[in-house]
């Protein structure tokens, strides 16, 4: 086997990347060599690619800075076409075969960047600037350019072919972070017995344990985390989910995590977990420092370098030179000594450092150089060197560099604590925000509770894995807690951040190109609250969300204003602690499953008549037209059949609610604007349905089916709306009622056989019922067999026909709709569907609540004001009737319209204006709410809501309608059989 | 996402639930008697308060009981839930 | 102090110096003992308020009191949307009076408040809603105001990358072309800048935490920096309306509930308009940032939480990407929520109280950004002459008891 190129920045050995396994990959359509193992960044770095990226604002050229999620510059595109990821941080990418990655900023080339121009000119872009300009002459005009400007990656142009799920899930225990602290309480609390989830963001448990030569009881840490996730990997009561990050908390510790498929059927999986308590091991964040020029390729965060050696055997620099404000970068010089990589000065802002620490740094053969640091450094696409300088100002020369390793301190992760409402404590030792006040069924261990000794860590989530498993009832047994035999350099005393004087730019948050000028030019303008200060300059609100600036951002801040950093306080964390894929979040809520469909019992009966379907909450037909026929054509075909001889409809979706028990009359008569305790049993009545504040909210039949039992018709949409309202007043506020209200909505299908010839059908079907209008008469009902069928038939018309509906259980939908389509044969029935129910409906000027009401629609609006005023007891709304605002009489009212020229079609939406040949704008006179050609008389008509309307039959109102305008003639709402004369029959 | 417990089926998601705002409101006896101006406080006036407020809440898609919740309404906290029926009524009739 | 004047010369001028001279945006005085108006509230219909009682009355002797840091509540936290495609009339005059104020607003503030009128597209998915919106759309027209009626084709043209084939196929729409976006701190610092320049006392850090009133009028208000009496006093205190009212005695027909936002990483400009979908419950737009900025349904339960519930913020993900599936791969960096006090008609309270010199601004639901211009005019005109003003007479208290509500949501056709 051929060797291949390890790249130039990568040591012969060592690391944990798998040599054997060579991954060739893109970047910028250049191909390179990287290593199972290997993060794109590390790849890269490897590689000796320094710039990968542009900042947002000033075009500058941009290298890899952290390992991480918090990585603020090296945003890249990852895939191709449609599968295309913008945004992509390449710290937390793992290399694969193939990977194709992009820069996503910078034209023509992330190399050369004719954006720079801004860098070149940036005294004219302070902070803000876009507040203060683009005015003239309007920001329209500047709006593209700028616009044009801002955005990161590019969007996908087309559907995302993966596949998301989520998962719901419960635990006693949700463990924040798979490092030492995750796993040694997981350890414990597994063995007490408690159900554990551990989520771990990176591809594999350990944390520092993989990136630093630490030993445990005499072995590497990484074996120690290896051996620990598959003793809990055999244990039923944990469940370890590694490429997963918890996104955030809700409320009652609802929590979300994202977990990434490897090589699964899907992309991304979302889980939504509600533990009985969360500890949170998630560790600390290394912060940046601020010095002038500090965003070149080359600077980089002292742990992330560390991370790149000790995992992935790249040291992407020849020349090092590390500066700090605390101890642990002091490990970064030997673990990069202990590799024969010259370190040619240590700079740090101290005045003092342990002796300790001097001593070995001394034996190393690392210079020292105390209360110091960085004062410029150079190198246009990427570092070249350093100038250091004594903060008194003492200028101490340029050291050559082309790798320069920072630490600023570190931040604990403290997100999640805060999206739960645990409270933050500015400490000033470690010069970070620390967890306070915890949250109820919460826990915090390790560096993420500010520790910083590795033995503490492990001591202390062995303790507190204990205290959880004993309050969660799970007495834990001692478990043995390995032995740090050797560690690493800790953090110690942190010393503030002290930016230096200098007219060169300093570097707050490196992704939103925000510098300490801007700081200072936002105290001095006023924004000095720290979300002003956050909006002002927008620090950290770019896809990091401040990650490793907005520490040294609050310190800033504290500092400019003369005011502690706890003072100052910090902006508030919000969810998610890491962008979530939308995708992940819509999970399969798309296309079918976005709302499944609610077919009609009598679903497939209505295909093979051809029914034109439409989403009416059910699928329903809307007619059913004949091979060439258009809809309109169907619909006054079939409207045309009922009035001559004889239809069927399927009304199975109509509201079917049982009302019974002793009190049922008296609820109903307060429900219904009608009276309901008059009702004879087998007798049908129609009723309105209010709400408290007087609005029209439903209509519909109902059946006193026995003096304590009824059947309440609701509109189809209304039936579990209705149902929770009745059983709402009944719960809450009439509970001296007995009454049992149920929804039987599903339970029954329904067809209404309408026309002329509707009795001869019933009769052609076979039917034990006594249909003679006298036994059966318009809005009576009677049980009995119909085509042999137990059914129930009322006597109720919606088109003005003489007309049954025929109620049967659900499961016999079909055979009823077939027998009844056999039986019409010889009278030329035909099925017809809901648009020829509307033109029936509205020929004779039924209402149709929703249609022709709205929400302030009133019982007198539509001329149900006499029975309502009428009934004698109270009912719900009847109060609302009297006020000021109901008793008005310019309200709107049903009417019904009649264009002049009969041919011209009015159109529901159109508004109309009293009078003759009126122009808009003027205050609105009402609308049309249902229009139609009617067959039956072959013209245009309409209803309508019209101001006053009821004293304005056989007036002439202008429609409105966009720049239509036309005249019509103001009836009464009904346009056939005023005298009821067919329904009687 | 909010955690309720019906007192009849135990704790679920919020999804299960609906909200029917604040639980001590009562209807006027005699609407007929009252002001406008009383009449709309039965209405439209509900407690709001910044903190602990007893609520309605529907299990909707359980039992399909309504139920009393005291919830603070900046926390979210919930304190407890109890059957409709333990809370009398307060105010009836004196608006 | 003078206040200097914002343009690109300023900057070119200033930039010489290392912008080292640029003046405070507003002053940060201490409180006086007495001012002729105070106004609870530093948002932007405080500030505005402010404003316009300083520069259209002349009355300068005014405080805006805020507890926390001015333009913090809603009008920090909300979609930007300005529009004033409204059904009734008195909906449609007072917002078509505040989008006006809006596209003069950079000018007359001097601060570029980034109005941007990139259309706000409703679409629909049924016949029937088409009906509904032709009814409305119509209406706008009748209003006086600019609105289109789009077909299927003409909303392809309009968003390409809408799945018009959704589970609910989408049948057409309506624009309103005049409506837009603007960057909500812009309009908060403008209106304060101006405020403070015409001689208001911005006041932060400064809560109320008690009333003293005497013969049915508030006299002072106590604060953690001290007592400052005034003649009148106005509540603009979105989301803790009903708690500054109980002060003083008052009860407001309000409920506040949390109203969820949520933003994308940026991406390059892709979406020019805003588009919303009642059907498909979402709203969505592009910020100058390159951020999706999307919205959608309330969480329905009184809180002061400023935060929304994960299921709702599913669901309205779940609309976004029916509707846009091209955006399923972004990923949201952001959400967060509001506190919205809502009448039951979901119309705003703006003028007098039965408290003699206490007027208050409150009910805006979940639209009062697009608001602040004309609710700060016509407040400052109430104010100054103690009788609503035109455009405010049908938001009144009073039309609790008379019954003559203002329920936009009603006119939508769909009865509840």
């Amino acid at each position: 086997m051929i060797r291949p190129p390890l790249g130039p920045f990568r040591l012969a050995s060592g690391g944990r990347i798998d040599r054997q396994e060579p991954l060739t990959f893109t970047f910028d359509g250049v191909p390179y060599v990287g290593f199972r193992g290997d993060t794109l960044a590390s790849a890269l770095l490897a590689n000796g690619v320094r710039a990968v990226a542009r900042s947002f604002k000033y075009h500058r050229p941009r290298g890899i800075f952290s390992a991480g999620e918090e990585e603020p510059c090296a945003l890249v595109e990852i895939g191709e076409g449609h599968a295309r990821v913008p945004n992509c941080r390449a710290t937390v990418v793992p290399l694969e075969e193939g990977l194709v990655a992009a820069s996503q900023s910078g034209w023509p080339s992330v190399n050369f960047d004719l954006g720079r121009m801004v860098d070149f000119t940036h005294p004219l872009w302070p902070a803000g600037f876009y507040n203060k300009t683009f005015k003239w002459p309007n920001w329209k005009t500047w709006e593209g350019l700028v616009r044009r400007a801002a955005g990161l990656g590019r969007p996908l142009e087309g559907p995302d072919p993966d596949r998301y799920e989520q998962v719901n899930a419960h635990c006693d225990l949700l463990i924040c972070g798979g490092g030492p602290a995750g796993l040694m309480a997981a350890q414990v609390a597994a063995s007490a017995g408690l159900r554990v989830i551990l989520a771990e963001q990176s591809p594999d448990c350990g944390g520092v344990l993989n990136s630093e030569n630490i030993e445990l009881d005499d072995q590497h840490g990484s074996d120690w985390a290896t051996r620990t996730v598959s003793r809990l990997r055999e244990q039923p009561n944990v469940l370890l989910l590694e490429h997963t990050v918890v996104t955030g908390v809700y409320d009652h510790n609802v929590t979300t995590l994202l977990q990434t498929g490897q090589g699964s059927t899907w992309r991304e999986c979302l889980w939504t977990v509600r533990p009985r308590h969360v500890l949170l091991a998630s560790g600390a964040i290394e912060q940046g420092l601020i010095f002038p020029n500090n965003d070149r390729p080359g600077i980089m965060l002292a742990g992330a370098l560390r991370h790149y050696v000790n995992r992935h055997a790249v040291v992407p620099g020849t020349a090092v030179v590390v500066a700090t404000n605390n101890d642990s970068a002091y490990q970064t010089v030997f673990d990069l000594l202990h590799l024969q990589v010259p370190v040619s000065a240590v700079v740090d802002s101290r005045e003092s450092i342990s002796p300790a620490l001097q001593k070995r740094l001394q034996m190393a053969g690392a210079e020292l150089i105390q209360g110091a640091c960085i004062s410029d450094t150079r190198g246009f696409g990427g570092l070249r060197s350093v100038r250091i300088a004594r903060h008194e100002g003492t200028d101490l020369g340029h050291r050559a560099c082309d790798l320069l390793a920072v630490s600023g301190g570190w931040a604990p992760r403290v997100h999640l604590l805060a999206h739960a409402r645990g409270t933050l404590r500015f400490d000033e030792p470690s010069q970070s925000f620390v967890p306070d006040r915890l949250p109820a069924a919460w826990s915090v261990t390790g560096a993420a509770s500010g520790m910083q000794h590795l033995q503490q860590t492990l001591d202390d989530a062995a303790l507190a894995a204990r205290r959880i498993s004993e309050q969660l009832g799970h007495p834990a047994d001692d478990l043995a807690v390995p032995q740090v035999t050797r560690g690493m350099v800790e953090p110690a005393e942190v010393g503030a951040q002290r930016p230096t004087a200098s007219r060169k730019r300093q570097w707050i948050d490196l992704a939103h190109d925000v510098t300490l000028g801007d700081a200072e030019l936002a105290v001095r303008e006023g924004f000095v609250s720290v979300e002003h200060f956050k909006r002002y300059t927008t620090t950290g609100m770019s896809v990091d969300q401040g990650k490793t600036g907005n520490l040294n951002a609050f310190i800033v801040l504290g500092a400019l204003t003369g005011r502690a950093t706890g003072e100052v306080g910090t902006t508030t964390f919000r969810p998610p602690y890491v962008p979530v894929t939308l995708g992940a979040m819509a999970g399969i809520r798309s296309g079918e499953f976005y709302a499944p469909r609610r077919l009609l019992p009598a679903h497939l009966m209505h295909q093979k008549l051809q029914g034109q379907f439409e989403d009416y909450g059910w699928q329903r037909p809307d007619a059913y037209p004949r091979p060439g026929e258009s809809l309109h054509d169907a619909v006054q075909r079939e409207v045309l059949a009922v009035r001559s001889t004889v239809g069927v409809f399927d009304n199975s979706p109509i509201g079917k609610l049982e009302v019974r028990g002793p009190d049922a009359a008296r609820f109903l008569d307060r429900v219904y604007i009608n009276n309901v305790s008059g009702l004879p049993v087998g007798r049908v009545r129609y009723g309105l349905m209010l709400n408290e504040n007087g609005v029209i909210i439903d209509d519909g039949v109902f059946i006193r089916l026995a003096q304590d039992r009824f059947l309440l018709n609701t509109t189809s949409g209304g039936a579990g709306r209705i149902a929770g309202m009745l059983e709402e007043w009944l719960q809450c506020e009439w509970r001296d009622l007995r009454v049992l209200v149920d929804d039987l909505t599903t339970q029954w299908a329904c067809f209404t056989v309408a026309g002329p010839r509707a009795r001869d059908v019933l009769t052609a079907l076979g039917t034990d019922i006594d249909l003679a209008p006298a036994a059966l008469p318009h809005m009576a009902a009677a049980c009995g067999l119909v085509a042999a069928l137990q059914s129930r038939v009322a006597r109720v018309s919606f088109s003005g026909e003489l007309s049954y509906e025929i109620s049967v259980p659900a499961r016999c939908a079909s055979a009823l709709l077939e027998a009844i389509l056999a039986a019409g044969q010889p009278f030329g029935i035909e099925p017809y569907g809901i648009e020829s129910l509307m033109v029936l409906r509205a020929e004779k000027g039924y209402l149709h609540v929703g249609t022709d009401t709205d929400g302030s629609t009133t019982p007198d609006d539509v001329g149900w004001g006499e029975v309502a005023r009428r009934k004698a007891g109270d009912f719900i709304g009847k109060r609302s009737l009297e006020r000021p605002a109901n008793r008005a009489t310019d309200r709107k009212q049903f009417v019904g319209l009649e264009p002049i020229d009969p041919g011209r079609a009015l159109r529901p939406g159109s508004h109309l204006l009293i009078g003759a040949d009126r122009q808009p704008p003027a205050v609105t006179d009402g609308w049309v709410t249902s229009a139609c050609h009617s067959p039956t008389l072959d013209r245009a008509i309409g209803l309508a809501m019209l101001r006053g309307g009821r004293s304005r039959i056989g007036e002439i109102v202008t429609v409105c309608d966009e720049e239509q305008r036309f005249n019509v003639k103001v009836v009464a709402p009904v346009f056939y059989d005023p005298a009821n004369a067919r329904l009687n029959t | 996402m909010l955690l309720i417990k019906c007192p009849y089926c135990g704790v679920r998601d919020q999804t299960e639930f609906r909200c029917g705002g604040e639980a001590s409101r009562a209807r006027p006896d005699h609407p007929e008697h009252i002001s406008d101006p009383d009449w709309a406080q039965y209405l439209f006036y509900r407690e709001n308060p910044k903190g602990l407020l007893r609520e309605r809440w529907v299990h909707r898609y359980g039992c399909g009981q309504w139920f009393i919740v005291s919830r603070d309404t900046v926390t979210h906290d919930i304190l407890d839930s109890l059957p409709m029926g333990d809370l009398p009524p307060k105010g009836r009739d004196a608006p | 102090m003078v206040a200097t004047s914002y343009s690109a010369f300023s900057l070119l001028r200033h930039a010489l110096t290392g912008h080292r001279h640029w003046p405070r945006t507003w002053r940060d005085p201490e409180p006086k003992e007495h001012y002729d108006v105070v106004i609870i509230g530093g948002g932007g219909h405080g500030l505005a308020t402010a404003y316009y009682l300083a520069t259209r009355h002349g009355i300068r002797n005014v405080a805006v009191l805020e507890k926390s840091w001015l333009g913090g509540g809603n009008s920090g936290r909300n979609t930007q949307v300005s529009r004033s495609n409204y059904f009734y009339p008195e909906s449609g005059a007072f917002y078509e009076h505040s989008l006006r104020l809006f596209e003069g607003l950079a000018r007359e503030l001097d601060f570029n408040v980034m109005f941007s009128q990139r259309g706000i597209l409703s679409i629909c998915h049924s016949a029937h809603e088409m009906e509904i919106y032709r009814r409305w759309a119509n209406a706008i027209r009748m209003n006086g105001i600019d609105s289109r009626l789009l077909s299927r084709d003409e909303v392809r043209q309009r968003v390409p990358q809408l799945n018009l084939d959704c589970r609910f196929p989408v049948t057409g729409g309506f624009i309103q072309e005049r409506g837009g976006i603007s960057r909500h701190d812009a309009v908060a610092w403008g209106y304060a800048r101006k405020a403070s320049a015409a001689g208001v006392d911005i006041l932060q850090r400064c809560e109320v935490q008690g009333m003293e009133s005497s013969d049915s009028r508030v006299t002072a208000v106590r604060t953690n920096r001290g007592r400052i009496s005034a003649d009148r006093f106005a509540l603009c205190v979105a989301g803790h309306s009903s708690q500054l009212a109980a002060m003083a005695g008052l009860q407001l027909p309000i409920v506040t509930i949390p109203l969820q936002a949520l933003v994308t990483e940026p991406v390059r400009p892709v979406f020019d308009t805003v588009m919303m979908s009642a059907r498909i419950h979402v709203y969505v737009s592009q910020s100058d940032r390159g951020e999706i900025v999307i919205g959608g349904g309330a969480d329905l339960y009184n809180s002061y939480a400023q935060r929304g519930s994960l299921n709702t913020q599913l669901d309205t993900l779940a609309a976004l990407v029916e509707l846009l599936p091209m955006f399923s791969r972004l990923r949201m960096m952001r959400h967060w929520a509001g506190a919205c006090d809502m009448a039951y008609d979901v119309s705003p309270i703006v003028g007098k109280t039965p408290v003699e010199n206490l007027y208050v601004s409150t009910g805006w639901g979940t639209g009062g950004y697009k608001a602040i211009p004309a609710g700060g005019d016509t407040l400052a005109w109430t104010i100054v002459h103690d009788r609503p003003h035109e455009l405010l007479r049908p938001f009144q208290l009073d039309r609790f008891s008379s019954g003559r509500l203002i329920d936009e949501g009603a006119a939508s056709g769909v009865a509840h």
